[in-house]
């Protein structure tokens, strides 16, 4: 076994052995279903650690509504492929206000539609383990955070009542009001991410390879026009360019890239070779430095 | 740094083949991955250490880089050059202050090896942080500042290092660019270094002279130290081998989960943490000790033909074992160990002092129990590892325990398995983790004191006496009317026919107490021996009375932890403490207020009123008499009486 192959599958085993943990020790989890690669990883592993067992907790998608319609094809399709529950929500109260990414910002958009969404299901059906795809690489924030992430009442992400966690094993005792969030994939980088898709040949959106798609360039960055709610600016028309996607969020806030890798070993020559991080794509993470931790300590994932 | 921004702007290529190569071309030269830890004192230099490992091993992205420069400007220490350790440095308060405060991860990987590096930090009052990092390293890298060489903490780091059983060992003598490159500077701390290890059994040195901020010797070897003829430090760190170091052992299996999709299919599923298994072996079931034997290794990808430590799989067994999660499945040639007490070495990682007695959850590999100290043998220096008196363990403490758990665990010593000889102890109010610990050995004392199964039970002795055997624990300030009130009830129920017995300070104290003080270990220890005396009581059939102060919530719940659901009854005597005061029958609390008595409850020492009595009392409105008829109606209404 060749290096690369024996530290995925040791990376593998580690979040195998945490998603048994979840199901051993909370009553009622969940896993956040993103539909982007990362979540695609998490679920072949989810899939994996129960067989011949389903994985013992439905899915939560927590839909901003301006999400790829790509991606809502392939999330409805997932789900069925796999027979897993899934259940979306929407915050209905934001919807009601019309809060979109373009009319009110990336900040408020995502603050009410995203993290405030997400503490409504939570609630609503009370989850008290939300399992995510959050890599510890993705961030600088995020390397410091726990595989059992404690959330104190109202979902806050406090630093200091983090607990310690020592070798494996995860303390997921919870006082009421209290949850866990828990990354499974804390452990793997984005190139292991691809790595490991291309290995087990996992199904992803179809975005993440390059085809001609509409575009246009605002601020440095490829829209894709992904239907008639961008709204164009004065002397804008949608161009058609090879472009894919590094991640995926909601189409007006993520960035496409100029590429022609069309086959996950072109995606992943492609990542080898770039000179910028996958998160270089997203409005959010640049309102100032720290921002992904003020959006983390409101609950944002 | 000029060199590494040269390389930036025109080796994307050279790039490619760091990272493992192109898609589809396997990285020769394989040794997988390797986990390891930073630890130094703080401005060791550690952040840049780990920061110029990721720049010069290309693990830089340029929007980082660019975020890198301003951040530089606003927080470095470095002025205009850019400071890597920023690179490493997390959240933004700890940035502002200039300081790293806990384990922070980082992943980064060269043609030849991927790694995990936990970052932590070098302030004396975080050791927890050290070895939490500790616990998931195969190699540890301790920086001394080569103008100071070695420090108190440096000892502390290699004791840890020693304690929580970390193979390897790379001493980084850093900041060589301000002692000149000085080998016999080198030279005299490397021998410092290995005397002191020597001392502590730590094997598996190597000492490399480095300057995280040039770059000497941590990748490239630089022109500077041309008397130096070991490996950089990414040399040593690409071909270290710790897999070797860990011996494949007999059959460990934990189970984590039991897999039951249908009526067909009963697998146990868990991850192999030593050995090896394959269909046909024949295997036990601790703590039960069934034996039976493996049918399958299953995973989705199809039935292996062997699994090893390591691998997440799910067993089937031949026979209809009862087996649930908590189980261990072995061998049946070495066993773990079963047992209800064990040695160990304990890591307080809480601000709130262990107290022996104090009962707490414990998770050892996926089995949860109560686990109590029974005695605490003695601390840990951990600058030495010198052997300390104590009664008491505060955080970052380190002590030798006894450990008594309420079900027999299974286990091996830590040094012959990492995964079934490390635990975590949990608060059993907050949840918190507050320990970590390492177990020794298992103490077979315990295991000839059997109880006896008596004929004539608990339930025989109350009924005969006609009444249900209970404990009413009256917990309350110091003159809340506690005594009063138990003396007048216990009148009452006297005249009534029943049986009682009164437990009190007075009674208590003089005696089977009279060696305890006020500290608050000893304070804990009152409260379990009155417990235990209460229960045997109640064993006895009697209705009990104990009345105590007992401040603490987590002692008086040891106490109601010891009766069967129903039988103990916390009564509140809920007195505001300025009415205690004036009434003040003993002249205590002027005493305490003169400073004459210290832990003094209420002045000097915390009450933690209850928050879910059975019976709470006015104390401070109603009279004594009117309190006492509250109480008898209340165990009319339980049946008690
Ligand atoms: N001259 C010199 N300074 C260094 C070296 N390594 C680190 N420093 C400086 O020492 C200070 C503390 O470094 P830092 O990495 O933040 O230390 P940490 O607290 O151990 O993480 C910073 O000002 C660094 O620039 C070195 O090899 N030579």
């Amino acid at each position: 076994m060749s290096s690369r192959i024996s530290h995925l599958r040791r990376l593998e085993a580690e979040s195998i052995h945490i998603f048994r943990e979840v199901a051993a020790e909370f009553e009622n989890p969940v896993v956040l279903y993103s539909i982007g690669k990362d979540s695609s990883v998490l679920l072949h592993l989810a899939m994996k650690a129960f067989f011949p067992s389903r994985p013992p907790f439905p899915l939560l998608h927590v839909d901003t509504t301006w999400k790829f319609r790509e991606m809502i094809a392939f999330r409805d399709e997932t789900a069925k492929r796999l027979g897993l529950d899934l259940i979306v929500h929407i915050n209905e109260d934001g919807l009601a206000q019309g809060i979109g990414p373009i009319s009110h910002g990336s900040a408020l958009h995502t603050d009410v539609m995203k993290t405030q969404g997400l503490r409504q299901a939570l609630d609503k059906y009370k989850f008290d383990a939300a399992i995510g795809g959050a890599r510890r690489d993705e961030e600088k924030s995020r390397a410091k955070e726990r595989v059992f992430s404690h959330r104190s009442a109202g979902h806050r992400w406090d630093p200091k009542r983090q607990r310690p966690e020592l070798w494996n094993l995860y303390n997921g005792r919870l006082a009421k009001g209290e949850t866990m969030r828990v990354f499974p994939l804390s452990n793997w980088t984005e190139l292991d991410v691809w790595h490991y898709i291309e290995l087990e040949q996992i199904p992803i959106v179809p975005l993440y390879f390059a085809k001609e798609r509409p575009v246009v360039e605002r601020d440095g960055m490829l829209l894709m026009v992904d239907d008639e709610r961008l709204p164009m600016e004065p002397g804008e028309t949608p161009m058609l360019r090879r472009i894919r996607f590094r991640t995926l969020g909601c189409y007006p806030l993520t960035g496409a890239i100029d590429s022609a890798a069309t086959t996950l070993s072109e995606v992943i020559h492609e990542l080898i070779t770039s000179r910028v991080s996958e998160r270089q794509g997203r409005v959010i993470d640049k309102d100032s430095s720290g921002s992904m931790e003020k959006k983390k300590q409101e609950g944002y994932f | 740094m000029t060199r590494s921004n040269l390389q930036m702007a025109s080796d994307g290529d050279d790039m490619a083949e760091a990272m493992g190569g192109p898609s589809g071309a396997e990285a020769e030269s394989s040794q997988g991955l390797l986990k390891f830890l930073t630890c130094g004192s703080v401005d060791d230099g550690k952040s840049t250490l780990i920061g110029r490992l990721l720049y010069d091993a290309q693990n830089v992205m340029e929007d980082q880089l660019a975020g890198l420069k301003t951040d530089s400007r606003k927080f470095g220490t470095t002025g205009e050059d850019i400071d890597l350790a920023l690179l490493v440095d997390g959240l933004q308060a700890e940035r502002e202050q200039g300081i790293t405060i806990d384990v922070a991860f980082r992943y980064f990987q060269t043609a030849k090896r991927k790694f995990i590096v936990a970052d932590t930090p070098g302030h004396e009052q975080y050791t927890r942080n050290m070895a939490t990092g500790a616990s998931v390293s195969d190699l540890a890298i301790i920086l001394i500042d080569a103008r100071k060489g070695v420090l108190t903490q440096t000892r502390r780091h290699s004791c840890i290092v020693h304690l929580l059983g970390i193979p390897q060992v790379v001493v980084a003598v850093n900041k060589m660019d301000l002692v000149d490159y000085s080998s016999e500077r080198f030279a005299e701390i490397e021998r410092d270094y290995r005397a002191f290890a020597g001392q502590l059994g730590l094997q598996n040195i190597i000492c490399i002279p480095v300057s995280a901020r040039n770059g000497d010797n941590v990748i490239g070897r630089g022109e500077r130290m041309p008397w130096y003829a070991g490996p950089t430090l990414l040399d040593h760190l690409e071909t270290v081998d710790v897999e070797g170091g860990r011996a494949p052992g007999p059959l460990r299996f934990p189970v984590q989960w039991v897999n039951r999709p249908h009526q067909n299919f009963r697998g146990f599923s868990g991850t192999l943490v030593g050995g090896s298994v394959k269909p046909g072996d024949e295997i036990v079931v601790l703590p039960s000790a069934r034996t039976s034997r493996v049918t399958g290794v299953v995973t989705q990808d199809g039935n292996l033909d062997e699994a090893r430590a390591g691998d997440a799989v799910t067993l089937t067994l031949a026979d209809e074992v009862d087996i649930s999660r908590g189980d261990v499945i072995a061998g049946m040639e070495s066993r773990p160990d079963v047992a209800d007490q064990a040695a160990a070495n304990l890591i307080w990682m809480s601000e709130e002092h262990l107290f022996p007695g104090r009962p707490y959850l414990i998770k050892c590999g996926t089995q949860w129990a109560t686990a109590t100290v029974t005695a605490l043998k003695h601390k840990i220096n951990v600058d030495n590892l010198d052997h300390i008196a104590g009664k008491e363990l505060a955080l970052n403490e380190v002590g030798v325990v006894n450990l008594s758990f309420s079900k027999p665990m299974v286990f091996d010593p830590y040094e012959q398995n990492r995964d079934m000889g490390g635990f975590i102890l949990v608060d059993r109010i907050s949840y918190n983790t507050v320990g970590a610990g390492m177990l020794q050995f298992p103490l077979r004392r315990a295991t000839n004191i059997h109880w006896q199964a008596l004929s004539v039970d608990r339930q025989a002795r109350a009924s005969q006496k006609g009444q249900k055997a209970c404990c009413l624990w009256f917990t309350g300030l110091s003159g809340s009317g506690k005594s009063t009130v138990a003396n007048l009830l216990e009148k009452r129920l006297h005249a009534l026919g029943r049986h009682t017995y009164i437990l009190d300070g007075d009674n208590v104290r003089h005696g089977l107490n009279r060696d305890l003080g006020f500290t608050d270990v000893d304070r804990v220890e009152n409260i379990r021996r009155v417990g235990e005396v209460a229960r045997l009581m109640a064993d006895a059939g009697l209705i009990v009375l104990v009345s105590f102060i007992s401040p603490f919530r987590a002692e008086r719940r040891m106490a109601r932890d010891l009766f069967p659901e129903g039988e103990f009854l916390e009564v509140f005597v809920d007195t505001p403490i300025e009415i205690c005061e004036q009434r003040d029958p003993k002249g205590l609390y002027k005493k305490a207020r003169a400073g004459d008595i210290s832990n003094f409850t209420g002045i000097s020492s915390p009450y933690e009123p209850p928050e879910h009595a059975e019976i709470r009392l006015d104390g401070g409105h109603e009279a004594a008499e009117a309190l006492m008829e509250r109480i008898v109606k209340d165990l009319e209404a339980r049946g008690v009486i």
